[in-house]
């Protein structure tokens, strides 16, 4: 049998709005570019992102980039690279122009510029008054922004390779990147990409824990890939949960309807947050906001049946306000909880929501990896941007309203990236044909017959385990026990069988790929947090309460082989400005 | 809990076949979406495939035909359906396998409405600026989700498929009619003015009343046919 073989100038794996920004970048500048995405690109889950993205436009009130890039910093808890947030904040009015000027139906204030909310995390003038920062399309910015990408990426005649699904990078002694193996999920049959660069784009892993606000797709395959290929992952550790997501089910209520004016309460009817962040108060960081409704319920002061949850009130906001600027998340929790909350307060929990850490890159989008004394060397040909890396413009808490704007400024810098790289690699290097029969041999393993365990209740347990042992509050102890039972998981997984064995759109060995993939996701984030004893943003040890500069304020790497943990210096100088140094963090 | 579901195999079955599947009392949950159950029944039978993401209603995976009537498998409340749940895939659609379509159709008459902003005028170094009565235009228009009930939905699109862009498209085509800041509304009206493309459109209503989110095809349809109207006076 022949294998089918493409050649393209510029791979991307993931149609999200990384990869479409990067795609549109390069199919205007002419390069032959390809995207390859497991669903039809518009149902990739930026589709899902509800609030905004942030610039200082100064629309509403009076901003700057260089307060845009202190919150940044803060939010981070310092371990933010400060070169790669200096140039997002930077970048930021002009990637929202452009994504106006590329058809987004952005809503709109009395003079016609773009509507601008409060988020959480936000200030002028360096920590002092709430900022409005947050661009929005009504609470649909995401749909907005990744439809809007999608079509000019049609106008642009772009290569899609619609649900084909990636199952490993191609990569030559030398250390080169040459494209992936994948295979298209209609017919079953794989398929050699071939291409001068790739881009990984491939989101987030948050299906590693059972309560969560991502879509059934977001299952880590970019970052497997990369370990795969024996890239570390960066800052694993870092998972956010998102404060408000409907209470056991996990859907998300953006963070734009606290900017709205909405507030939490406990079941005295109390204004909790008060208490928590004195000025910022519901507005305050993600990582704040979510360790305060925890305690909240962990002390008693739960609301419902079971105390498990609290309310978040936007009745005060009135009809008109939450028809207009809040539809969605309306329309959410009538379907989901028979809540409208026009009428009632909606029940949130703490929910996982966003991957901090990924694969390496610098501000170019370069996928980097310490060799000798170098902590940060390029991968030739290889690329990631989205929450599937880690540039790092989040440290170890993202700030609501930064994903969209991460995505969008660095797949675009990592174009550009491309585009010069390109200029000086103009021939395909020899395929690595060892390389490709290693990737066909993880897609023939799931042809194995006979008896084995079933990959969903596989997948079941490990969502459990991480969310048992890896949650909100963490400990050694609990950890290590995690740690243990993943090792059992991943041999178990090993052993496991479909029953389908079907080439025609077999979901079934979709599912078994995406399980290995949230393996090696979940492994990386567990190891990674028993590794960092400090407490520092998302990542809360209740063993070492406090954030320890002096040791940890480094990036953690984590490599497959062994399960090994390396670490490597936070970039603390910016490009022009002054570095801003750790300080106390207060809401 | 009682499910009949369609089930076809191009590689083993020479004709599709309805598959008895039950959900134990026991598994079934209060608040329970279709989706969730049908997550169950592929514990149960790996091999039943139908498409699915983010589980809230908004990537538009999971179209099918329930009891009937299309719609999103993961917005549609279990204790809602009269059971036996009875799931097709999209009528009017080629069948993949099981519950999964061939939308390429679909996707080709979405592009056949050239649905990206066109603007050619110099670009300003900040945004074009845009009223809110203006934007309010957009709403109803832009939220679509692409998840092709309504085409699916329509008597005319299954006959004409080739030839009829169908609600969705249309859908789009409106979005961009309606946007003051395109500047192709010309062009577009002009591509539209066909027996077929547009006016095989008979106000039959469907698109509008499947729309899981809520949308008017059939309105926005009926202002496209105004703005032809105009024009031609």
């Amino acid at each position: 049998m022949t294998l089918t073989t493409r050649k393209f100038d510029a791979l991307i794996v993931g149609a999200g709005g990384a990869g479409l920004r990067a795609a549109l970048q390069l199919s205007n500048a002419e390069a032959r570019v390809a995207v390859v995405s497991k669903v039809f690109p518009t149902r990739s889950h930026t589709v899902a992102a509800q609030g905004g993205v942030n610039a200082a436009l100064a629309n509403v009130l009076p901003d700057s980039w260089h307060w845009h890039m202190f919150d940044t910093v803060k939010g981070s808890d310092y371990l933010g690279d400060q070169d790669a947030i200096e140039y997002m904040c930077r970048a930021a009015p002009k990637v929202v122009y452009e994504l106006e000027h590329f058809g987004v139906p952005f809503s709109r204030l009395e003079e016609g510029n773009i509507y601008q909310r409060a988020f959480g995390g936000q200030s002028q003038h360096f920590g002092k008054e709430q900022a409005a920062r947050t661009c929005a399309a009504a609470d649909r910015t995401g749909h907005a922004i990744l439809h809007s990408l999608y079509q000019q990426n049609l106008r642009a005649q772009t290569h899609f390779f619609d649900e084909y699904f990636a199952i490993d990078l191609i990569k030559d002694e030398t250390g080169h990147v040459l494209g992936v193996v994948a295979f298209d999920i209609l017919s079953g049959e794989p398929i050699v990409i071939e291409a001068k660069t790739t881009l990984i784009a491939t989101g987030g892993a948050g299906q590693i824990f059972r309560t969560n606000t991502n879509a059934l797709s977001n299952t880590g395959d970019g970052m497997a890939m990369a370990l795969r290929a024996g890239v570390p992952l960066e800052d694993m550790e870092f998972v956010q949960f998102h404060p408000t997501g409907i209470a056991g089910r996990g859907m998300l209520i953006t963070e734009g309807a606290r900017g709205e004016g909405g507030f939490l309460i406990n079941d005295q009817g109390e204004r909790f947050m008060e208490r928590y962040a004195p000025n910022a108060k519901d507005l305050a960081s993600r990582d704040v906001v979510s360790r305060a409704i925890a305690i909240e319920v962990r002390e008693g002061r739960g609301c419902g049946r079971n105390k498990d949850h609290t309310l978040l009130d936007l009745r005060h906001l009135g009809a008109d306000t939450i028809m207009k600027k809040l539809p969605g998340i309306r329309e959410v929790s009538m379907t989901f909880l028979g809540v409208d909350p026009i009428e009632a307060p909606i029940p949130v929990f703490p929910t996982c929501h966003y991957s901090m850490g990924g694969i390496p890159t610098n501000r170019d989008g370069q996928v980097v990896v310490p060799v000798k004394d170098t902590p940060e060397d390029p991968v030739p040909g290889l690329y990631a941007a989205g929450e599937a890396a880690c540039v790092s413009v989040h440290g170890a808490n993202r700030l609501g309203g930064n994903s969209l704007l991460d995505i969008l400024v660095f797949g675009r810098a990592a174009a550009n990236h491309i585009l010069d790289f390109l200029k000086d690699n103009r021939q395909h290097r020899p395929l690595h044909q060892e390389s490709v029969d290693q990737a066909l041999a993880r897609l023939a393993r799931w042809d194995r017959k006979g008896e084995g365990e079933a990959v969903e209740p596989l997948r079941r347990e490990l969502r459990k385990v991480m969310e048992d042992h890896c949650g909100v509050f963490r400990t050694a102890e609990v950890m290590q026990e995690g740690v243990t039972r993943l090792h059992e998981l991943r041999e178990r997984i090993d052993n496991a069988v479909i029953r389908d064995h079907s080439r025609t759109f077999n979901t079934a060995r979709v599912e078994a790929m995406e399980l290995e993939n949230l393996m090696d996701c979940a492994m990386a984030t567990i190891v990674s947090a028993l590794g960092r004893e400090e407490s520092r943003g998302a990542h809360s040890r209740m063993d070492f309460t406090d954030r320890d500069d002096e040791r940890w304020l480094r990036h953690s790497l984590y490599s497959l082989q062994d399960d090994a943990m390396d670490y490597k210096p936070v970039r603390t100088q910016p490009v022009t400005v002054e570095s801003f140094p750790p300080k106390e963090r207060v809401y | 809990m009682e499910f009949s579901i369609y089930r076809f195999n191009p590689e083993t079955d020479s004709a599709p076949y309805m598959q008895d599947f039950t959900l134990g009392d026991d598994l079934v949950e209060p608040g329970m979406m279709l989706l969730d159950a049908l997550l169950l029944l592929k514990e149960q039978d790996d091999s039943l495939s139908f498409r699915r993401s983010c589980q809230h209603g908004v990537c538009g995976s999971d179209g099918m035909n329930i009891n009937g009537t299309n719609g999103l498998a993961c917005i549609l409340p279990l204790k809602d359906l009269k059971t036996p749940i009875v799931l097709r895939p999209f009528p009017g659609m080629p069948v993949i396998r099981d519950l999964i379509v061939d939308m390429d159709n679909f996707y080709h008459q979405y592009r056949e409405a050239e649905p990206w902003l066109v603007n050619d005028s110099p670009e300003p170094e900040v945004e074009r600026l845009q009223s809110p009565e203006d934007r309010d235009k957009l709403d109803g228009l832009y939220e679509c989700i692409l998840c092709g009930c309504c085409s699916a939905a329509c008597p005319s699109y299954w006959w004409n498929p080739d030839r009829f862009l169908g609600p969705a498209a249309l859908l789009q085509a409106a979005r961009f009619i309606q946007d003051t800041r395109d500047e192709a509304t010309e062009e577009r009206l002009e591509r539209l003015d066909d027996a077929y493309r547009l006016y095989r459109c008979h106000g039959i209503m469907n698109c509008t009343q499947v729309c899981p989110k809520g949308l008017n095809p059939s309105k926005a349809i009926g202002d496209i046919r105004k703005a032809m109207l105009k024009r031609s006076i």
